[in-house]
């Protein structure tokens, strides 16, 4: 499959990535080769057989509605690069400049 | 025909309904409102590598029960899907939502409109994740993220592009919610974001038959504002198809301070949500005893109610709606007339006193101190003429005010009590007649209007206490006497 540049700004605006142009080229032969790669399954003839999505075949696996496992908030900002003592911090973005 | 009566106007409502269960949908964290900010978090809801969502059953039992309340065939097998996009309030970059199986397809909303009646028809209701909150206001130089909403339950109910006006879609708002409310399974509070509305609103001339450009319309807090944010988008598009402009497909946020309304986003850079399925959820086969028991356990609907109101205790089909609008009121009603057989006048007392007496001290009905026996004992002393039906209302305003005695006690108390004493009556006509020479005189010489001026100053003097019916017979037979 060829990848053109519509695709990679396709993604681009996707993933919230910004390339330059030499990086384009690179991303570009990369893709190819993983899409060529992906390409080689679709000789399996696969009519009639259902997609796989679940890995067994269990069902109704719910829970009861009872609170469990709470983490502490220091435990939940842990992990975050950027934080305050409540919140995790984030580059400003305002309403109306999603997207 | 000025330019806007050309138009038919095209509306159809996405409206998400956050369930009040106790955990969320697929973590078991608390769903408290108000909480202070990333309290309540488990590994899930951070989406850290390696967790796995399991499904709340109250959320599939809640939303089970809107589908069959909404006439909707309920999917027997359920998928969840994985909706993909970036955005700082959604931790793993994707919302766990339905895609292709959704848990409701089809069904409606009956509204009535003008008096008419007209049924809505819902394309699918869906469970899925609600995301964080951002905050743009506390840091100058940060957003800042709070993910105590991320993974709140909520069914998405989606309409089909029926509705044609404003007010139609206030009504289909007005209805979903006293739906919810009565259902129990979502508190219907739009202001605490707890109901939320988006609108696809376009519109087309007269007679066309293809639908034209559409225009979501997001951020109303409130089911008037749903209407005005119509409004106003309904004239920005006419407008602009009067002067030869073209409507881009496009999504507004609507700012209720001034009635506008911004673009968020155009077609060129809309959502491409790359939907897969979940492979973390099983799916969830729903039994047909599961659908029955739900069923059997479910309360009597509003529109169920309101036949029943009007049937089996001929109240008007305008009292019943009134009473069966709100859930708390019509229980109210179904628990006063286990005390007494007067179905109107306990229809009567809740239409009018009591929902005025609530809304000129601004409470709630939860927060009311009168219980429904004691409405029945009023109701029972007007019947028997114990009381006037002022007096009545003076034991309505004490029990109100907290007085937790019988209404008859109460009567006594307050000398509300009519006298059928012919004596004291005639004493106190005595007193009025003889305050008042001069309007005696001007109602001997015709001007009978003066007899209510004489009625008052009696139930004045009798302190309410009066049979207005024997008043008035003994008022006119002593001024005949005079003359």
């Amino acid at each position: 499959m060829q990848v053109n540049d519509e695709i990679i700004d396709k993604l681009s605006n996707l993933t919230k990535l910004t390339f330059n142009p030499q990086e384009k080229v690179a991303i570009k032969s990369d893709l190819e080769k993983i899409l060529n790669f992906m390409e080689k399954l679709n000789e399996l003839d696969t009519t009639g057989v259902e997609p796989l999505i679940y890995i067994n075949e269990d069902v109704n696996v719910v829970r009861a509605d009872e609170v469990h496992y709470p983490i502490s908030k220091e435990a939940a900002l842990m992990n975050a690069p950027l934080k305050n003592a409540d919140y995790i911090k984030v580059p400003k973005f305002v309403k109306g400049t999603k997207y | 025909m000025s330019n806007y009566d050309k138009y038919e106007i095209v509306i159809g409502l996405e409206v998400h309904t956050q369930l009040n269960t106790k955990t969320k949908i697929f973590a078991a964290d608390e769903t408290d409102f108000g909480a202070e900010p990333n309290s309540h978090i488990s590994p899930i809801t951070l989406g850290l590598p390696g967790v796995l969502p399991k499904l709340n059953n109250d959320v599939l039992e809640k939303a089970i029960k809107l589908g069959i309340a909404l006439n909707c065939t309920i999917n027997k097998e359920n998928h969840f899907a994985r909706k993909n996009y970036f955005y700082a309030d959604l931790p793993k970059g994707y919302q766990i939502s339905q895609d292709a199986l959704p848990i409701c397809v089809g069904g409606f909303v009956e509204i009535t409109v003008h008096d008419e009646v007209k049924k809505i028809a819902l394309t699918r209701i869906h469970m899925e994740e609600d995301a964080g909150k951002n905050n743009h206001e506390l840091d100058p130089d940060f957003s800042l993220i709070d993910l105590n909403r991320a993974g709140i339950p909520l069914l998405e109910i989606v309409s089909e592009p029926d509705i044609r006006s404003s007010d139609e879609a206030y009504a289909y708002v007005t209805e979903l919610r006293k739906l919810v409310r009565y259902l129990d399974i979502c508190d219907g509070n739009m202001e605490e974001g707890s109901m939320r509305c988006d609108a696809n609103v376009s519109v087309r001339l007269k007679g066309e038959t293809n639908y034209r450009n559409r225009v979501e319309v997001k951020n109303m807090n409130s089911i008037r504002n749903v209407k005005r944010a119509i409004d106003v988008e309904v004239k920005r598009q006419i407008d602009l198809y009067e002067a030869g402009e073209v409507v881009e497909q496009e999504t507004r946020s609507f700012n209720q301070a001034d009635g506008t309304s911004f673009s968020l986003r155009t077609k060129e850079n809309a959502h491409d949500y790359r939907y897969f399925p979940e492979p973390d959820l099983p799916p969830v086969v729903i039994l047909q005893e599961k659908l029955e028991a739900i069923k059997a356990s479910m309360p009597a609907l509003p529109n169920v109610l309101k036949q029943q109101f009007m049937s089996a205790y001929q109240l008007s089909a305008y009292d019943a709606q009134l009473i069966t609008d709100d859930k708390e009121i019509s229980n109210y009603y179904l628990q006063i007339i286990q005390h007494t057989t007067n179905y109107k006048a306990a229809a009567n007392w809740l239409n009018n006193e009591i929902k005025s007496y609530l809304k000129d001290i601004d409470i709630s009905f939860v927060d009311f101190a009168v219980k429904p026996n004691q409405i029945a004992q009023i109701i029972q002393l007007v019947d028997d003429n114990t009381v006037s039906s002022s007096g009545a209302k003076l034991i309505f305003k004490s029990m109100a005010e907290g007085n937790q005695h019988t209404a008859k006690e109460i009567a006594t108390a307050l000398q509300l009590v009519q006298t059928n004493n012919a004596d004291e009556l005639s004493n106190w006509i005595e007193q009025a007649l003889q305050k008042y020479p001069d309007k005696v005189k001007e109602y001997q010489n015709g001007k009978k209007g003066n007899l209510n001026l004489f009625i008052g100053e009696v139930m004045k003097l009798s302190r309410g206490s009066s049979d207005p019916k024997k008043l008035t017979a003994l008022l006119q037979e002593k001024l005949q006497e005079k003359s």
